[in-house]
């Protein structure tokens, strides 16, 4: 009996306890979100550091990017071409690839590149500064860390993600194209109709405003978890993987969300 | 007498600060008179970086009031706090150099964010001030992960003096360097103080430092200060934790209560 009651308590003791540092991470992060996107609005303002993060978040993850893209179009033709034989409907196989690419495909993907490439490199290097005391460093100069290494970050994340998807929408449907025109036999003349006649505006804007949300979701992840890295190696370790796995689950729940809001 | 009407530097009462149940700072009090060099000196885990850092306000603490020039930093908000930094020079521990930025620009960083000078003007003056600290101008242009740790001590301390600051801060100048490099960072540490006329709080554990750059040294043990004075009284304290520290010794007040537990 007692030993029962004890193993009751127990249960939740261990579901108080995680709800109760689950919420306390949430309200922490929102404290951090809120600090950060006030300090984008106020000077000064770091220019050089802001040109500096979009070449390595949005030109440097070009070639990620693009591969990705080329090889999912190549392979969404294919896989279509498969399926749609059965019911003699090849004709769709253009506007499957382009509508997927735009709505979904490119913006998951590079969200997700993005979030491995960039937002590991970042808790890593602001987890590092932190470990290492340079942001303590940059406090003591008078310089506030969040305006020199959030902001310029936030920004390149929010404005760069946009536009790698749309040079990904791009890349993909060539991919597509490659496949469908090269190996399957379709005209190319009636492939890059049927592409093009399907997209309506809002399926590529659609996936660009996902792509903003899904850099600043990137960038503000690795800023968090690298200014709460905990001590030495395995803290940066630590931070860099929570960096990671937060912002590639979030882009999962926001891609949902966001559809949800545009589409229906 | 003259104590009564000068205001010191920096003054610190009944500050305390935990982490968790841990009580680290348990009441502390300290004021440093202007142009005055006080050393704190004490065993590792006993709340000597905590001091320093919530002087900086770096970390804020719980409770208690810290003055800087008089003035009430505990309860500032971050722009005003911001003006008070610059006051404030720091050698940190590990040199805290921003590795993604050249050795002149490191130097130059609080000149040029903080200050809004000119970058040229400020890469003059931080050549000047890698001179300042006995090392080459070409110095300059290499990388902080291209340097020694006694350069990138020499360099970190050339940042903290480069805004000529009126409270400069020395987190463990000498730890992990050899004797002799100790002792050229110890008498840059002395004449760059006196040149700038500078308040100086450090801290650390190697009591060749502390008896060199000190004018005033103070102990701390278990997050309290319990001894205070010039330097020339540290060998006659007739205080045995300050003498079991000073000599290094195992055993003794410090340690026993560690080895019961």
């Amino acid at each position: 009996m007692k030993v029962k009651n004890y193993s009751i308590n127990d249960f939740f003791q261990t579901i108080g306890h995680s709800l109760l540092s689950f919420f306390a991470a949430v309200g922490q992060f929102s404290a951090f979100a809120g600090l950060s996107v006030s300090h984008v609005f106020r000077a000064p303002f770091f220019p050089k550091n802001f040109l500096k993060q979009i070449v390595s978040i949005g030109y440097y993850s070009l070639p990620v990017v693009g591969l990705t893209t080329f090889f999912t179009g190549m392979v969404l033709a294919l896989q279509s071409y498969t399926g749609f034989t059965r019911f003699n409907a090849e004709s769709a196989i253009a506007s499957v690839v382009s509508l997927s690419i735009t709505r979904e495909l490119a913006p998951i993907l590079a969200g997700l590149m993005v979030a491995g490439r960039v937002g590991a490199s970042i808790a890593a290097e602001i987890g590092t500064m932190r470990v290492t005391e340079q942001i303590d460093a940059l406090r003591t100069l008078s310089v506030n860390p969040f305006k020199y290494l959030v902001v310029p970050r936030l920004i390149a994340g929010t404005l760069t993600l946009p536009i790698l998807v749309l040079i990904g929408d791009l890349i993909g449907i060539m991919g597509g194209y490659i496949v469908s025109v090269h190996v399957l036999g379709f005209s190319a003349g009636s492939y890059l109709s049927q592409s093009w006649d399907v997209l309506q505006p809002m399926d590529v804007i659609s996936g660009l405003a996902k792509a903003a949300v899904f850099g600043f979701i990137v960038t503000i992840m690795g800023c968090y978890h690298g200014f709460n890295s905990g001590r030495g190696a395995q803290g940066v370790g630590a931070a860099t993987t929570n960096a990671v796995v937060t912002s590639s689950i979030l882009i999962l729940i926001f891609n949902y969300i966001l559809t949800q809001v545009f589409f229906s | 007498m003259s104590e009564a009407v000068q205001t010191p530097k920096i003054s610190m009462r009944d500050v305390r600060k935990s982490f968790g149940t841990k009580k680290v700072l348990n009441s502390i009090d300290l004021d440093v008179a202007e142009g005055e060099s006080c050393v704190i000196i004490g065993g590792s885990g006993t709340g000597k970086s905590v001091t320093l850092k919530c002087v900086l306000g770096l970390i804020k603490p719980d409770s208690g009031s810290i003055k800087i020039d008089g003035t009430e930093i505990t309860e500032m908000d971050n722009d005003d706090h911001e003006d008070v930094m610059s006051k404030f020079g720091m050698l940190f521990q590990g040199g805290a150099l921003f590795d993604s930025l050249p050795v002149w620009e490191n130097v130059a960083f609080g000149l040029i964010h903080g200050r809004k000078m000119d970058r040229e003007e400020a890469r003059e003056i931080a050549m000047q001030k890698i001179e300042a600290v006995g090392m080459g101008r070409q110095v300059g242009d290499l990388y902080p992960a291209e340097l020694s740790g006694g350069m990138q001590k020499r360099i970190g301390l050339a940042r903290a003096i480069a805004a000529n600051p009126e409270i400069i801060f020395f987190d463990e100048p000498t730890t992990g360097l050899d004797p002799i490099m100790a002792d050229v960072i110890n008498d840059l540490i002395v004449k760059c103080v006196k040149d700038l006329g500078a308040t100086a709080l450090s801290i650390t554990h190697d009591m060749a430092s502390a008896r060199k750059i000190a004018d005033k040294v103070t102990m701390i043990h278990e997050g309290k200060l319990i001894w205070t004075g010039s330097v020339e009284e540290l060998d006659n304290s007739n205080n045995e934790y300050v003498d079991q520290f000073i000599h290094g010794r195992a055993e003794g007040p410090i340690t026993k209560h560690a080895n019961m537990v």
